[in-house]
């Protein structure tokens, strides 16, 4: 994971971060939710990209201060005597050892990473599917040191973030908290790295909320 | 305990440094000092500017139970808030409601409030956000995993002015932004169009709020001296 210059005003996505354009529709909140999720694990894992969440909630909140006001119908409520007990943020503290997962993917995974349960898919590749509503899929995948990632299909961005091991991809290392943003054109073929096993978050498909579900190819391999 | 002014301005600020001693000199809901400059650089008694009144210091009040203070940043942010979500697609009655339901979870959060994370108008913005989403989703927003401040009880409170100067400035450099360019952003954050565009959008100093926060975290994360 290694850090960089202010990009938000890059036309790129840099490699190892999610770039300017996923983080800000975070921000926004117009994402679909496997989106979200991986975006979420990642800033759990790279102060830089939580910085550049942070300032894009800022201009959010700028667009919110300069919204020409819209008259309210009903007149504002007393407020309630008794405040309803938030939940107190407590000291959840970052992951550091190698493989666990993030505190959002957990509770997609709905257990921690030392009693994940996964499926078998076929060449000693294993994965979880994680429940996300909408277009876009998400999925834990584990595969053993030296052996290629399973092929996703092309329709939209890749996005593949690493949790544990390393994968390669051409002259690239990508390791824990680095994700790799893979456009619908690019040709790659990631292997992980020898030794122990590569478990990474995968989602493939339409990024965006809005945009319509393109029919999907059935994959087999990774039955889903 | 005072922050380096070498160390925190990636870029020389001007009017922030005015906006902290107003507020230092211990009138913490006084109005700030604007350099006068509004839209298009031309004087204009039109709408006051962001960063008129002190939101931040509204939201602790309120955390206190301050119910005036409550009224004040209803009639503030509530008109906007619907008109907010009017505009993201909402109809008339669920725009109202998203607003009331917002205003109702500022004034239930109030305490959990951080200025030296975020300005009063962010805050609000993801209150509003995470509840537009949770009207759409079954599940809540996932969100990052929650950083505590170090071995110190309480942060900097130089640090919240910081964080409200770098927003401010924000704010108006937002406000002052040709309008075909802010339509691009509203557009974005309203969901009708990718965020393509945020990735060549110039003129927004961005990039210094994000240096501000990114030292806050440094902080955060190795309890770097401050003093
Ligand atoms: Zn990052």
């Amino acid at each position: 994971m290694t850090d960089r210059d202010d990009t938000a005003g890059a036309p790129h996505a840099p490699a190892k971060h999610p770039g300017a354009a996923l983080l800000s529709a975070y921000a926004a909140g117009t994402l679909s939710e496997s989106f979200d999720l991986t975006i979420a694990a990642h800033v759990s894992l790279c102060d830089a990209c939580r910085a550049e969440v942070m300032s894009f909630e800022a201009l959010g909140g700028g667009l919110l201060e300069t919204m020409p006001p819209a008259p309210l119908a009903r007149a504002m409520p007393e407020p309630a005597a008794d405040r309803r007990p938030q939940a107190t943020p407590g000291m959840q503290e970052a992951a550091a050892r190698d493989g666990d997962l993030p505190a959002p993917l957990e509770r997609y995974a709905g257990t921690s990473s030392a009693r994940l349960r996964w499926r078998a898919v076929g060449g000693g590749v294993m994965q979880i599917i994680l429940k996300a509503e909408g277009p876009g899929r998400a999925r834990l995948l584990r595969i053993p040191g030296g052996m290629a990632m399973p092929h996703h299909g092309h329709r939209g961005i890749e996005l593949t973030l690493v949790l544990g091991g390393a994968f390669h991809d051409g002259t690239e290392r990508f390791a824990r908290g680095d994700m790799q943003v893979a456009a619908p054109a690019l040709e790659h073929m990631p292997v992980a790295e020898e030794g122990q096993p590569c478990i990474c978050l995968a989602v493939t498909d339409a990024p965006l909320r809005f945009t319509s579900l393109l029919p999907r190819l059935a994959q087999p391999f990774l039955r889903i | 305990m005072h922050l380096q002014p070498s160390a925190l301005h990636a870029a020389p600020v001007s009017a922030p440094a005015g906006m902290a001693r107003a507020v230092a000199s211990g009138c913490p809901g006084a109005s700030v000092p604007l350099s006068g400059r509004s839209r298009n650089g031309h004087d204009a008694p039109m709408s006051p500017e962001p960063g008129d009144t002190d939101w931040s210091a509204q939201l602790r009040r309120v955390a206190e139970g301050d119910r005036a203070a409550f009224a004040l940043l209803y009639a503030h942010f509530a008109p906007r808030l619907k008109s907010f979500m009017l505009r993201s697609g909402a109809g008339e009655t669920l725009a109202e409601d998203i607003a009331q339901d917002v205003m109702a979870s500022v004034w239930h959060k109030a305490p959990q409030f951080d200025a030296a994370r975020a300005g009063a108008s962010t805050w609000i913005f993801t209150i509003a956000r995470n509840r537009r989403i949770d009207d759409q989703r079954r599940a809540a927003r996932p969100e990052p995993e929650v950083l505590d401040w170090g071995p110190e009880p309480e942060p900097d409170p130089t640090e919240a002015l910081s964080v409200q100067a770098e927003t401010d400035l924000l704010h108006r450099a937002l406000h002052g932004l040709p309008q075909a360019q802010r339509e691009l952003i509203e557009r974005a954050y309203f969901g009708e169009q990718s965020h393509r565009e945020i990735a060549v959008l110039t003129g927004l100093p961005l990039g210094t709020i994000k240096s501000r926060i990114r030292l806050a975290l440094d902080r955060l994360r190795h309890g770097m001296d401050r003093s």
